[in-house]
């Protein structure tokens, strides 16, 4: 994984972390790579792979079975609201720059609508 | 589970290390940073034993570090040290010589997880295999303390993704790894603390991920300042 130089590394995983749940990559109750699998996936040390995993916890994108390993949550709603803030992020991030280029909100969904798709 | 008190090493008139303090934790993976000839190498064979400090003191897990310690702590040196005529079985047999403590099974499980095999020749070999063979001789080692001096020099893009594997595969909570680079892109992503040493002096020690979180700064942010 390429990573940004200036953002904590524990977040930047999670964040890859959450999109491979969204993808379906990683389903609901999928055991989750050992924290020593973890570290080679992402090139990360340990102590990292076990923060990964704490915040993750927290937040309650996984459990952890005592001598097991950590499994993605089985909670029905985590999968839609995870892609909804996923998707928040990525709209703000947006409409920061768009206001950055002088655009209000009406301009922007009149050009979104007018938006042609790139065709492959 | 290291301390380095006043250490300074004097060759003739030339300081190689001046007055260096630094404590070295269980668990964590050090990257020694800074340009060639800053101090890094002489500091490396000092805690390996391998040279006597002018002045200052090292102890390791809470004693001065003795001629025991050897058998705890693993050093890569930068240069080649294999015989040209060795095979890569050859080296495992050397190596199990020298160090009660190497696993000749764990060493045949590193070479062939870096797809090399047993019967390769140490001068047949490109400079990133012969990085490859020295990571695996020295990672059988079941080391507490591990000094790896520029693992990653002048090896191609896979091998060094291949011997970053194999470091944060081992690095775990019970030992200790110090990598002495000078590339720091390379080792961003898993160096828990960096050790900015310049001329033989050791500028500062950073928290990687406390500076990414705290200040939004890079190890580039911070040694474009400092050094």
């Amino acid at each position: 994984m390429e990573y940004n130089a200036e953002t904590p590394i524990y977040i930047q995983v999670i964040r890859d972390l959450k999109k491979k749940m969204i993808k379906g990559e990683l389903n609901p109750g999928d055991k989750m790579p050992s924290n020593r699998e973890l570290a080679v996936l992402y090139k990360v040390n340990q102590n990292t792979a076990a923060r990964i995993y704490r915040e993750m916890e927290s937040e309650g994108f996984c459990y952890t079975k005592r001598g097991i390993g950590t499994f993605v949550s089985e909670e029905e709603n985590m999968f839609e609201n995870v892609k909804k803030e996923m998707a928040e992020e990525v709209l703000r991030n947006f409409m920061h720059e768009m206001r950055d280029l002088g655009f209000q909100k009406d301009d922007i969904i009149f050009q979104i609508a007018d938006y042609k798709e790139e065709q492959e | 589970m290291l301390e380095c008190r006043g250490l300074s090493k004097t060759y003739g008139a030339k300081k190689a290390l001046k007055d260096l303090n630094l404590n070295l934790e269980t668990g964590k993976i050090y990257g020694l940073l800074g340009e060639n000839g800053s101090g890094k190498t002489t500091w490396m064979k000092m805690v390996a034993g391998l040279i006597k400090p002018t002045q200052g003191e090292i102890h390791y897990m809470g004693r001065p570090l003795g001629y025991k310690d050897k058998e705890e702590i693993a050093y890569m040196a930068t240069e080649p040290f294999f015989y040209d005529w060795m095979k890569a079985a050859d080296v495992g047999r050397y190596y199990q010589d020298f160090f009660g403590d190497f696993d000749m099974d764990r060493y045949r499980e590193l070479l062939g997880k870096m797809g090399l095999e047993e019967s390769m020749k140490a001068r047949e070999m490109s400079s990133g295999m012969h990085a490859k063979l020295k990571i695996a001789a020295t990672l059988a080692r079941k080391a507490k303390l591990c000094l790896l001096d520029e693992p990653l020099n002048g090896i191609d893009y896979k091998a060094r993704e291949e011997v970053v594997s194999i470091i944060v595969e081992e690095a775990d909570e019970k030992n200790t790894f110090v990598i002495s680079t000078h590339l720091l892109e390379e080792i961003e992503s898993f160096v828990d603390v960096a050790v900015f040493v310049k001329n033989g002096e050791l500028i500062r020690t950073a928290d990687l991920e406390k500076e990414r979180i705290m200040n939004g700064r890079s190890v580039r942010d911070i040694y474009m300042e400092i050094m």
